[in-house]
């Protein structure tokens, strides 16, 4: 396996280990707790560190789960206080975690490869160069198998409590009332949510496990209203984006998890704009579409409605038209020529006339709008 | 004694303290308002955000002068902020969501941007990377002087537009009821915000910037229930706490400024939490307690 293709690797079973939790907390709302726990699991790995003394143990990554919880819980305590609003609580203890663990990094481990760069940053580049071996075969890189257990872990988790998930995420009173517990699958979640960010750690960096988790779930969240899809569509845009990611940065030879953070953006605000069911550009062409469709209609309603008095030479003149409607001319005008060219009228000495198939879309359109035109 | 002596007279440490000072005062001006206006976090993203920008001016300009960088932090800043405020408006995505979104992506961004400067011979980028955790020893003269002229056009803004803010923080509605406009209002408090980050950008980076920005607020709204009054306090804590920061951290060799600073101020609201006027936990224990007191000696319902 070439390291190119250990670096893609990681890269995607990271982005699928994040994308099965980061639907959940997106629609939970829960998204800037995971981005404190990003921060605040260096604590964890400092405070393990100066226990193991080693930067290779499986204890960091307890470590780390254990403070991401710790975070949770000291939010919930200052959120319970009703003092603080939750959105400043999670502001004052992440920081206030985060600045504990740079103290103590820079003055009791700068010289030890704990780079408070590679904490944020990670760097997916030196992923090849930590092998793992046992009995001393090297069977690829190290964040393979800790990230790929991680990555079973969750899906086992979202396979298993799949109902559960989902029931306390839309309803949570209902949850209750069910008999289920909605603090252990919120714990649980942010469990899963420290260790994945601990392992994707070294590899990706915080920065780009915030990105993971909540990139690709809200583009497909963009794209679709139904959980499995969203799901599905998750995991695909993620894979989607650490290829593409991978590929620019290749080329230009900048960092990795930069380049990956900032093309899930991208196609973010792409799919944003474009999207077919809730893309915002479309559903604005989409309202200016629709106002020239209810003119058509309006005008074509208001010359049925007159078309058999007498006053038609007045109501229906192709000159004082726009009067009646109160439009100004020129849109008046447009409508027209759209009404014409649709063939649902047809002018005679500059009056308006319905032509059939003009009597057939009134009829549609009156049903439509649920008016009997009896 | 000699320390503190010296301390007086330290000409780096003058400096280092008087532009945390500023920093705290703005940040807690502000922050008071984000703090109210359920916007906390924005300023964390804002930070982030503005990471592309500062190396996007030095890819440009090649100059590292504060001005420009501050710039091009202003910029991405504020795109960054309008690019949360639109998905959140225009679409179902949650606010936190855009929040964090904006946040990873632009950081990510300003990241490929620095690592491909790093790459250009010769470039001059040492320091750069100061933004990301402040390096408020490296703050020159000049940079105290804009630094400065910054703070003073925000607090400007803020007497001169007291009541316009004060209304539209509180009550939205009322205030688009009796003709103000929201929106013109909420660009101008979201600009100054973006300015009086990119002022602490400098001092303790991107990342605790955010805790600047909140705590004092949060602190200062456990003791009064008046606006003048909290952000008075505000800009105290935030005062207290920078320039405390900087000493503190020059005493102690190895010490990183901006972290102490965070601490100092964390402390502060966590003392506030507990012995606020009133509010406080302390106060509401001996409170209840009182009260249970007398219903035992009454005997009845008080």
């Amino acid at each position: 396996m070439t390291p190119q293709i250990e670096i893609i690797l990681v890269a995607i079973i990271v982005s699928i280990s994040c994308s099965l939790l980061g639907v959940f907390l997106v629609l939970r709302k829960m998204t800037m707790m995971t981005d404190a726990i990003s921060h605040t699991i260096l604590l964890g790995i400092v405070l393990a560190f100066f226990v193991t003394k080693s930067l290779n143990s499986p204890l960091l990554i307890i470590g780390a789960a254990l403070l991401g919880l710790v975070t949770v819980y000291l939010t919930e305590i200052i959120k319970k206080t009703k003092l603080v609003s939750e959105d400043s609580s999670i502001g004052i203890v992440f920081p206030f975690l985060f600045s504990i663990a740079i103290i103590l990094i820079t003055k009791f481990a700068s010289d030890v490869h704990l780079d408070i760069d590679s904490v944020l940053l990670g760097e997916l580049a030196f992923v090849p160069f930590d092998r793992m071996l046992i009995g001393g075969v090297d069977i690829g890189a190290k964040s393979l198998y800790v990230m790929g257990t991680i990555m079973l872990i969750n899906i086992v988790f979202i396979l298993i409590f799949y109902k559960e998930l989902k029931i306390v995420t839309f309803d949570n009173a209902l949850a209750y009332v069910l008999g289920f517990s909605p603090v252990f699958i919120h714990y649980a979640l942010m469990t899963l949510v420290s260790v994945t960010a601990v392992g994707a750690f070294e590899a990706v960096g915080s920065i780009l496990v915030i990105a993971f988790i909540i990139g690709p779930p809200i583009t497909a969240y963009m794209i679709t209203s139904r959980l499995k899809h969203m799901i599905i569509f998750s995991i695909l845009i993620g894979v989607g984006d650490s290829i593409l990611g991978y590929i620019i940065a290749d080329y230009f030879d900048v960092s990795i998890a930069g380049s990956i953070a900032s093309i899930i953006g991208f196609v973010f605000i792409l799919v944003f704009l474009i999207s077919p069911r809730y893309g915002v550009l479309l559903n604005m062409y989409r309202r200016y579409k629709k106002r020239y469709d209810f003119a058509v209609m309006t005008l074509v309603f208001h010359i049925n409605n007159h078309e058999d008095t007498p006053k038609r030479i007045i109501e229906n003149n192709k000159l004082t038209l726009h009067e009646h409607l109160q439009w100004n001319k020129q849109f008046c005008n447009k409508i027209v020529d759209i009404a014409l060219n649709s063939e649902y009228i047809h002018s005679n000495n500059g009056i308006f006339y319905l032509t059939n198939k003009g009597k057939q879309y009134v009829n549609r359109s009156y049903k439509d709008i649920g008016y009997s035109n009896v | 004694m000699g320390t503190l002596q010296s301390l007086f007279s330290d000409y780096t440490l003058q400096i280092v303290s008087f532009g945390s000072a500023l920093l705290g005062l703005v940040s807690g001006i502000l922050g008071s308002f984000a703090v109210i206006r359920k916007q906390s976090l924005l300023g964390d993203a804002i930070s982030h955000s503005a990471l592309p920008g500062i190396a996007f001016v030095f890819l440009l300009t090649g100059s590292k002068k504060t001005e420009m960088l501050l710039l091009g932090a202003l910029l991405t800043g504020l795109i960054g902020t309008f690019i949360i405020i639109t998905v959140n408006k225009y679409s179902k995505i949650s606010f936190d969501s855009a929040l964090g979104l904006t946040l990873s992506s632009f950081f990510g961004l300003g990241l490929v941007l620095l690592t491909y400067i790093q790459k250009i011979p010769d470039a001059n980028q040492a320091g750069l990377e100061s933004f990301i955790f402040g390096q408020a020893s490296t703050l020159l003269f000049r940079d105290i002087v804009i630094m400065t002229i910054l703070s003073a056009a925000i607090l400007l803004i803020v007497v001169l537009f007291w009541k316009e803010f004060k209304l539209i923080s509180f009550d939205p509605l009322f205030g688009i009821t009796i003709g103000f406009s929201a929106t013109k209002i909420n660009i101008i408090i979201s600009f100054i915000t973006v300015v009086a980050i990119i002022i602490g950008l400098q001092s303790v980076g991107v990342i605790l910037m955010s805790a600047l920005l909140i705590s004092p607020g949060v602190a200062a709204r456990q003791w009064t229930n008046k606006l003048s009054i909290m952000i008075l306090l505000a800009s105290i804590f935030g005062i207290i706490s920078g320039v405390s920061g900087s000493i503190i951290s020059s005493l102690i060799p190895n010490m990183p400024t901006g972290p102490v600073i965070v601490i100092v101020i964390s402390l502060i609201v966590f003392i506030s939490l507990l012995f606020g006027r009133r509010r406080g936990i302390l106060w509401k224990h001996i409170k209840s307690k009182r009260y249970k007191a007398q219903i035992l000696k009454r005997g009845d319902l008080v």
